[in-house]
């Protein structure tokens, strides 16, 4: 049982807080996590029209880098968002408006998205995380962080009067990404005329970066007339023609397969069993694809709760060692700089699929290297504190023996503290 | 360094670590120059300073055992009964210059094998852990004066305990330069030996660093090697400054060699060594009022353990260099090595209390009476301070 404790605590949350009261009944503790509201909502949200308003200022007056109202607000944000995960009581919800975040991917790579970073988890994505999949794909597809980051902002239907008079033309990009990483996936056998039609469905979803306040807005100048045809289905003409789209690949037991297979990939294994996949799958469909329902599905499978069987990723190794060390908001590393380090800039993935999730891609020899060079880096910070306390407190029954025994030969403090966070079972969740 | 320019911008006093090293700094009302230096994890001071003259010794460790004075890489003698280590040729030239003493069997008056417990006690000056160091009380018994401002800062991470208390002390790290000890790379690779995909990339990221295969020699690319002597330059930079601070600590780590200790002590004692020399030479004419304490938290056993290295053990060796050291001595007295002479038959007897050492330094050196000494290091009236330490 107590095995199954701490597996609830770093497996489904971000590792446990310093010496933060454990759950008596663990599979409960998570599925209350579920069913009570965030707790955690930032006392300052940042808003999407801030953060337009920010883009709009900046692009008139053009200013150095470092007076960018955009870069301020993003590592304002970023900054809000780890200290949440560091004192959220609710960790698993966290993980979970995490993995949400990552399989919809924005990139600050793409830097006017920055300013509305924040605001995209806030509003498309943590509202969400226990409702059903249709309306965080809605919230998503709609919010303006997306349609910068994968060009819909600017895209236009070909018969659309915006391209009969003007220059604009067909954007893709947010159609097929849709189709290929948000929803059915090509498992769904979908093809390229799948992915016009369904661009078409999708212009005039844009921005309004001069309104007042600045955010969503449909543009029926840009948007293509008639009656589109997506995967056999057909879908009417205007705003209400996305809508529909939306519900229908938000439907799709393709996707349904496809959300399944991705979060027993995060919470289970790297290559998950196939019975966990049909069972979250099955959850999914049953309930019209409530993602509450998929995450209570995932507490009830057994290999869930076997220990070790994910590598941290850099931002769940960070995390989890603040807060095992329980370290003071004035004591903490520099965290976006040394998750750029590590190899995972926050909110910064490379490209639209977002970060791995498989140990292989991320145990390169350097990134390992620099994970044992920060954990010794990182110790230096918990001063005093028994670092066998912090062992058994943090991890209970999975600290082996061999690591134990290491630490207690330490020559230092420091040495030990590094020993535990660079072992494969706290690595590892 | 940024050492320089922080400790510029604060006026008094700063922290740095660098690899393993580290240094902290505070201002006191005087013009004599006192330093600590901290070596953690246990230094074997029978391979340190090694009694080639006592009869015994062969028999209980011959294998860790360098050849004698007079031969190739061979001991560097100290008068025909002890030798120093041959990595210690700096600390040779000093004591050959009269400014180095050796103390052997020396240990601190409490008894534990634990590293954490011992270096806590080694710290607070008592056979408990307190709140406070030994050197932030020695800084706060100097008398005031109009000098620096009594002005408390904390930047990044801590200040070691030795340090630490109500005196204004500085703390400042980059970690960038935190890079652990090749054994701990070792250690921790091997945690993972077992682990199908971590395993082999630490094994690879260690080879590519350039790690020798058995990772035992400390032959690393980076720049931890040259860490402790670039910190000890820095400190003596900022003590020789007129306005400088005057009371340093710092620490270097590796020691605790409970395998291939004749591989992994070289390394240590040579970072020890050349970052005393160049902690001299920083400080320019101001080394004459130098007076530096090397200290460990306790030895190691006297007989070689199965794994060619040694196990936690109490008697050791603490070194007092500077200009102001009356030095050219091996100092303290030597309970032997032979049968019924090893506490616990397996430690090196303590004869001389480290505390009656430093009180030794800091009555000569910094003029501190019987009063503050009792507030330095309470509880310690037993421990007479150990007299003619100094040059008068």
């Amino acid at each position: 049982m107590e095995t199954r404790v701490f597996q609830a605590l770093n497996r489904f949350g971000l590792g446990r807080r310093g010496q933060e009261a454990l759950p008596a009944d663990p599979a409960a503790w998570l599925a209350q996590q579920l069913r009570q509201p965030d707790p955690t909502r930032l006392a300052a949200l940042p808003s999407t029209a801030t953060g337009l308003t920010a883009l709009r200022q900046d692009r008139s007056e053009k200013p150095k880098p470092e007076d960018s109202r955009t870069r301020a607000l993003y590592r304002a944000e970023a900054a809000a968002q780890l200290a949440n995960a560091i004192a959220t009581p609710a960790p698993f919800r966290e993980s979970l408006v995490w993995f949400w975040t990552n399989h919809f991917t924005v990139s600050a790579r793409r830097g006017e998205c920055a300013a509305v970073l924040g605001a995209f988890v806030e509003e498309a994505i943590r509202p969400h995380v226990t409702g059903p999949f249709q309306d965080m794909l809605v919230a998503v597809m709609r919010h303006p962080a997306m349609l910068l980051y994968l060009d819909n902002a600017q895209s236009a239907g070909p018969a659309s009067l915006a391209a009969t008079f003007g220059k604009r033309g067909l954007n893709e990009n947010l159609a097929r990404e849709c189709l290929e990483l948000h929803t059915v996936t090509p498992a769904a056998g979908y093809t390229q005329a799948d992915v016009t039609e369904y661009a078409k469905i999708l212009t005039g979803w844009s921005i309004d970066l001069e309104a007042n306040p600045p955010g969503f807005r449909f543009r029926p100048r840009a948007h293509q007339p008639g009656e589109k045809t997506l995967l056999g289905q057909k879908f009417p003409e205007g705003e209400a023609g996305g809508l529909q789209a939306l519900a229908f690949l938000a439907g799709h037991p393709a996707t349904h397969r496809a959300l399944a297979t991705a979060l027993a990939r995060h919470y289970i294994a790297d290559d998950p069993p196939d019975a966990a996949i049909r069972r979250i799958e099955a959850a999914l469909r049953d309930t019209g694809g409530n993602l509450g329902a998929a995450a209570q599905a995932l507490i009830g499978i057994e290999a869930a709760w076997t220990p070790g069987t994910k590598l941290r990723r850099p931002q769940e190794f960070v995390v989890s060692v603040v807060r095992a060390l329980d370290l003071p908001e004035n004591n903490r590393p520099p965290m976006i700089a040394v998750l750029a380090g590590l190899g995972q800039p926050f909110q910064s993935a490379p490209a639209p699929n977002g970060w791995p999730d498989r140990a292989a891609d991320w145990a390169a020899p350097e990134a390992m290297l620099r994970r044992i060079d920060w954990s010794y880096a990182v110790s230096a910070r918990a001063g005093d504190q028994d670092p066998e306390a912090i062992a058994t407190a943090s991890l209970g029954p999975l600290l082996r023996a061999s690591t134990r025994d290491d630490m207690r030969r330490a020559g230092s403090r420091r040495d030990a503290l590094a020993l535990l966070l660079a072992s494969p079972e706290f690595q590892r969740r | 360094m940024i050492l320089t320019r922080r400790a510029a911008l604060l006026g008094l006093a700063g922290s740095v670590t660098l690899g393993r090293a580290s240094l902290a700094l505070a201002a006191a009302p005087t013009d004599q120059r006192f330093v600590v230096v901290i070596l953690r994890g246990a230094m074997d001071g029978l391979s340190a300073v090694v009694p080639y003259g006592d009869p015994a010794l062969a028999g209980l460790r011959g294998d860790l055992l360098p050849p004698g004075p007079g031969q190739e890489k061979g001991l560097l003698d100290l008068g025909g009964y002890f030798g120093l280590h041959p990595a210690l040729a700096n600390f040779h030239a000093m004591y050959k210059d009269g400014d180095l003493a050796v103390l052997h069997a020396v240990a601190g008056a409490y008894r534990s094998r634990s590293h954490f417990e011992a270096q806590d006690y080694l710290e607070s000056g008592a056979s408990q852990r307190l709140t406070t160091g030994w050197l932030n009380r020695v800084v706060a018994a100097l008398p005031t004066s109009t000098g620096p401002v009594d002005e408390a800062f904390a930047v990044g991470v801590a200040v070691p305990l030795l340090l630490r208390g109500p005196a204004p002390v500085g703390s400042w790290a980059p970690t960038s330069f935190a890079t652990p000890s090749p054994e701990l790379y070792a250690r921790i690779a091997e945690l993972h030996h077992t682990d199908p995909v971590t395993g082999p990339a630490i094994a690879a990221g260690l080879r590519e660093r350039g790690f020798a295969a058995g990772m035992n020699t400390g032959d690393t690319k980076d720049n931890a090697r040259y860490a402790f002597p670039a910190l000890a330059a820095e400190a003596g930079k900022m003590l020789a400054r007129p306005d400088g601070p005057r009371i340093a600590a710092m620490e270097l780590g590796g020691w605790d060699t409970h395998a291939a200790q004749t591989n992994r002590l070289e390394f240590p004692l040579r970072q020890l060594d050349t970052g005393l020399a160049a902690l001299k030479a920083a400080l320019g004419p101001a080394w004459s009022k130098t007076a530096i304490l090397v200290m460990t938290e306790f030895g190691r056993t006297v007989r070689t353990n199965g794994t060619k290295g040694t196990d936690h053990g109490t008697g050791t060796v603490a070194f007092a260099l500077g200009g102001a050291i009356a030095g050219g001595r091996v100092l303290g007295d030597w309970p032997g090595l032979g049968a019924g002479r090893l506490l616990d038959d397996r430690d090196l007897q303590p004869t001389t209390d480290l505390r009656s050492v430093a009180k030794g330094m800091l009555a000569a050196h910094l003029g501190l009476n019987a009063k503050a000494l009792a507030a330095v290091f309470p509880g310690s009236e037993a421990a007479s301070p150990v007299s003619g330490l100094l040059r008068s």
